[in-house]
């Protein structure tokens, strides 16, 4: 089977977060950008399905700083093509996102068809839409989100998802193939590649690049960021110091005030 | 046993396939199978695959099986059975690291908490997963000058790599301030890499990745290409071990010394300022990478019994018998792992020993060991009656401002 | 009713959640400062006594289909869209919630107008709709205005108390017809969490475990202090994700929403997703290495340190003062 994973770089918040000087944006000299998580699922998701049922992964991804990292460790982890989408603008949403994939989907040869085209549930970044249901409105096909676990039914030609709700609920759905998952989570955390794998792809394997053919903008002029700013946080919890022993006496004697430290029968 | 010090390994096989192109590597097959390396593995009794029964399956072509095996896991590169090998085969440096890099290819899964501190290291160059642009935040409560190559670049005398413990972990940087407060007390003209300074990467080599540590290799000898120092001094055991047998072969030729020895060969120069007297009783761990690896067991002795008012006690086993904290071989992050297992943590059993001669301190000069016991003593019960210290602070304790 | 304020009332498995009325007390305050209607948006199949309760509301929209059973967001958007269509909201409150994911993205894009997604609040300057948004699993806030209505936004939990969405009033209800084809994707059943040896809900007392507990080793010391306030242990998602508590424990957007008199966040950094299912504790304690952690702006006293040290540390003092 053919399993298309849709990448995304988002800022690293190991690093400090600052605030460009026009006040509405991120600086992106002072950030580092790393693999959204729930992307890194898909991926994962996408080898071990494909682990199980032979056939490629294609790993797509919009082009950022350290994308090309994401990339080949994506074929060393075991994905068999990586596609760069180029020509996009820096500031692009991912409503913007949806429409330039469903035209490079389209125009770049061997992508589709595809079987599962997998993509993280949500990413933090986000400000304006969720990417998943969007790409397959967009490429007419059936989609469910905020699955933590797929297993492939090849005779009836479905998937068969569990989707989280609240409350530890989950709910089984089949959705026939072709279809558009958003993962929340793989059925094991994402695997590890050592670090030769990884040098050796970036010498013997190529990142294809894939324009996209007119400048999507579908999204970008709907919204506009006024200001950005690091929350000084209103309502910011008391501090304690002191050494853990010092703390914890202080923490007793908040609690005790609160009655919280009766005795439980 | 003989010195296991070793020169810069042009003579070491980097990968399987050379293994028997390599003098290092023919010497694999001198083994006589006695069965010392697993009789005095720590953990000698839970592998599967102890060195004797590596060489045998070599030999037996059955490598593959020792590859599939999760033995290697408990391996925590205390060169305890190369120190014994009465051939001299270097298993820690030379046999093992290659096997283990096999068994990382096959492995269907890390454990989750090495798996993060390799990628942590990868990526923001500490396995703990800190912003490198914090790794030199330590420098602002050290109380004395600490210069920073980037901001400064002017010639030193010595460059103290700090490490990542010693940069990031509240105790570390405790050692830390202790350091360039010695460096300073002596007027040495020293300084630092900053944030700049990233892993020097011995633990992944040890640790099953050598493409780790050749990544790290790489960016650190470009750094260090950028200024001029003479020596470099380093707080890690572990560091010192990889600028003394890798980093040549990328062109170091730096003096090179840790920190513990550096002050002891410079005692009398601080004696007059060792007016504290600090009247514990101290018993000393000897660290597998300055102990076994490279044989400094008097150095540390002569420190402490220099430090007035210390006196100084022996554990049953020292110098080169002593045991393993288990944070060498990626250990330090095998403690989950370790415990689904059943293992005893080693740094419980060394723990014990330490509490049983008596002693008020427990004295390291690793990094790793300051961790690894403080908590082994609170997990004993023991952490009232006995602390952990590093040599290098409890000489700094003994120097009155 | 044109030109309202709508709120998705979230209906899932025939009954309404809270965030509903944590919705409707925002449209009350959107909809009385812009001077136009607040209309709650309700739909599913045979749920028309719901509307009852949703009195804050000026009238309730209602749409029953078979296709609205789905507990997916393709129908709920297409319903919304043909209503939104003829009857020309200024802009339409979705909760972010997993429940009603996506049906925000959807709808924005069906009608081609602006989504804003992370809201933490809606204010009005100058006549004008600001939204404030969360980003960055909390690191930063936006400030957002739209270019055009209906504005879509998507509205996180916990921004007001449910209580100000509740009206004893019972509101007109409107029945509209909706069209809704065949989903392509089938409904086979619910899977209901294994039933938990504790009832996380029932504690007055959590110990809240996250990534910075640092290995399923530490929940001993999670476990030690839990049985000294005489509480629970429960967990973010990714310490459940690694199989350090099960599911059952989970406090969250997929987990559980939780309300003890006392919560300590033990190397929680306090995103969205985890916060939404503890903020409405009685007292917050957070525990976490990184000052910067926006569990700080929730918690209401905090400590700059290692879970690892305060842990026990807490629980001897308490095992100490109780004596």
């Amino acid at each position: 089977m053919h399993v298309i994973v849709l990448l995304r770089m988002v800022p690293d918040v190991v690093e400090e977060l600052e605030i460009a000087p026009e006040g509405n944006a991120l600086d992106l000299d002072a950030l580092r950008m790393i693999l959204s998580e729930s992307d890194d699922h898909a991926l994962e998701q996408a080898l071990l399905l494909k682990e199980r049922h032979g056939g490629r992964v294609t790993v797509l991804a919009p082009d950022a700083p350290e994308v090309d990292d994401a990339l080949f460790t994506a074929l060393a982890k075991g994905a068999d093509r990586a596609i760069k989408i180029t020509g996009l603008d820096a500031s692009l949403t991912a409503r913007g996102l949806g429409h330039a994939c469903r035209q490079v989907l389209a125009s770049t040869p061997g992508l589709m068809p595809a079987d599962l085209i997998l993509t993280g549930a949500q990413a933090f970044s986000d400000l304006d839409a969720v990417i998943a249901p969007l790409l397959a409105y967009h490429l007419g096909l059936p989609h469910v989100g905020i699955v933590s676990h797929v297993s492939v039914n090849p005779a009836a030609g479905s998937v068969t998802v569990l989707r989280e709700y609240a409350g530890g609920v989950r709910a089984e759905f089949e959705v026939p193939l072709p279809g558009v998952i958003g993962i929340q989570s793989a059925e094991k955390p994402p695997r590890y590649v050592p670090v030769a794998k990884v040098r050796a792809a970036m010498k013997s394997q190529k990142i294809e690049t894939a324009g996209v053919p007119v400048m999507a903008d579908g999204g970008n002029a709907l919204i506009q960021v006024t200001g950005m700013l690091k929350p000084e946080a209103a309502g910011h919890a008391e501090m304690l110091e002191g050494s853990p022993e010092e703390v914890a006496g202080r923490i007793c004697d908040i609690l005790a005030a609160r009655g919280l430290l009766q005795e439980v029968r | 046993m003989g010195a296991v010090t070793s020169a810069a390994d042009v003579s070491c096989p980097t990968s399987l396939g050379d293994l028997f192109q390599s003098e290092e590597g023919r010497k694999v097959l001198t083994c006589i199978q006695c069965g010392v390396c697993a009789g005095t593995c720590p953990y000698g009794d839970v592998m599967d695959y102890p060195p004797r029964r590596i060489i045998a399956m070599l030999r037996a072509g059955m490598l593959e099986k020792v590859f599939s095996s999760e033995s290697l896991l408990a391996c925590v590169a205390c060169y305890a059975c190369m120190a014994k090998c009465p051939r001299g085969i270097r298993l820690t440096e030379v046999l093992l690291p290659l096997i283990k890099e096999q068994t990382l290819l096959r492995l269907p899964e890390l454990p989750a908490e090495l798996q993060k501190a390799l990628q942590n290291t990868l990526r923001y160059g500490n396995p703990m997963g800190e912003s490198s642009r914090k790794r030199a935040a330590w420098v602002k409560t050290a109380g004395v000058p600490v210069r920073i190559l980037a901001e400064d670049p002017r010639p030193a005398d010595v460059l103290w790599f700090v490490e990542c413990y010693a940069s990031y972990y509240p105790r570390g940087q405790a050692c830390s301030r202790a350091t360039a407060r010695l460096f300073d007390a002596l007027g040495a003209n020293f300084a630092i890499l900053g944030n700049e300074e990233k892993c020097a990467g011995e633990c992944g080599r040890l640790t099953w990745e050598p493409g780790l540590y050749e990544t790290l290799m790489d960016y650190n000898m470009a750094v260090f290409q950028k200024y001029q120092f003479r020596e470099v001094i380093t707080s890690c055991p572990h560091a010192h071990n990889a600028f003394k047998n890798r980093y040549p072969l990328l062109g170091f030729n730096w003096e090179l010394d840790v920190t513990m020895r550096y002050f002891a060969r410079r005692l009398e120069q601080l004696k007059p300022r060792l007016t504290r007297k600090l009247g514990y009783t101290v018993t000393y761990h000897d660290s597998c990478c300055l102990g076994r690896q490279n044989e400094f067991y008097e150095e540390p002795r002569a420190l402490l019994r220099a430090l007035p008012g210390v006196k100084l006690l022996e554990m049953t086993h020292h110098r080169i018998n002593a045991l393993c904290c288990g944070g060498g071989g990626g250990g330090m992050w095998l403690d989950t792992y370790y415990k689904s297992k059943g293992y005893e943590r080693l740094s419980e059993r060394r723990a014990k020993e330490a509490v049983a001669t008596g002693a008020d301190v427990l004295a390291v000069s690793c990094p790793y060991e300051v961790s690894r016991f403080e908590d082994a003593l609170k997990v004993l019960g023991q952490d009232k009656k006995m602390i952990v210290r590093d040599v290098v602070e409890l000489l700094a304790e003994a120097m009155e401002v | 009713m044109e030109g309202g304020i709508w709120v998705l009332a979230e209906q899932w498995r025939g009954r309404l959640s809270d965030v509903t009325y944590e919705l409707l007390a925002l449209g009350r305050e959107l909809a009385d400062g812009l001077g136009v209607p607040l209309q709650a948006v309700l739909l599913g199949q045979g749920v028309k006594e719901l509307a009852g309760t949703l009195g804050a509301a000026d009238a309730v929209l209602y749409a029953d289909h078979a296709g609205l059973n789905s507990s997916l967001p393709e129908p709920f958007a297409e319903a919304l869209a043909q209503l939104a269509t003829s009857r020309k909201p200024r802009a339409i409150l979705i909760p972010l919630t997993n429940v009603s994911a996506g049906i925000g993205s959807l709808l924005g894009e069906r009608l081609q107008v602006p989504i804003v997604n992370f809201c933490k609040e809606v204010l009005l300057k100058d006549g004008r709709m600001e939204a404030q948004c969360v980003l960055y699993g909390g690191k930063i806030e936006a400030s957002i205005v739209a270019s055009c209505e209906p504005v879509i936004f998507g509205i996180l939990s916990g921004g007001r108390p449910a209580e100000k969405g509740r009206s004893a009033a019972v509101p007109a209800v409107e029945e509209a017809a909706v069209d809704l084809p065949a989903s392509p994707v089938l409904f086979k059943r619910f899977v209901e969490p294994e039933a938990g040896d504790v009832d996380l809900g029932a504690q007055d007392a959590l110990v809240g475990v996250g990534r910075g507990i640092q290995s399923q080793d530490n929940l001993e010391l999670a476990e030690n202090l839990a049985q000294a306030l005489g509480g629970a242990v429960c967990g973010s998602r990714p310490v459940v994700d690694q199989g350090w508590l099960p599911l059952a424990r989970q406090v969250g957007k997929s987990g559980l929403t939780v309300k003890p008199k006392l919560y300590v966040a033990a190397g929680i950094s306090g995103a969205p997703e985890h916060a939404e299912g503890m903020r409405e504790a009685g007292l917050i304690i957070a525990i976490n290495s990184d000052p910067g952690a926006p569990i700080f702006n929730l918690a209401h006293y905090g400590v700059v340190g290692d879970a690892l040290d305060l842990l026990p540390a807490l629980s001897e003092a308490i095992q100490a003062r109780k004596g």
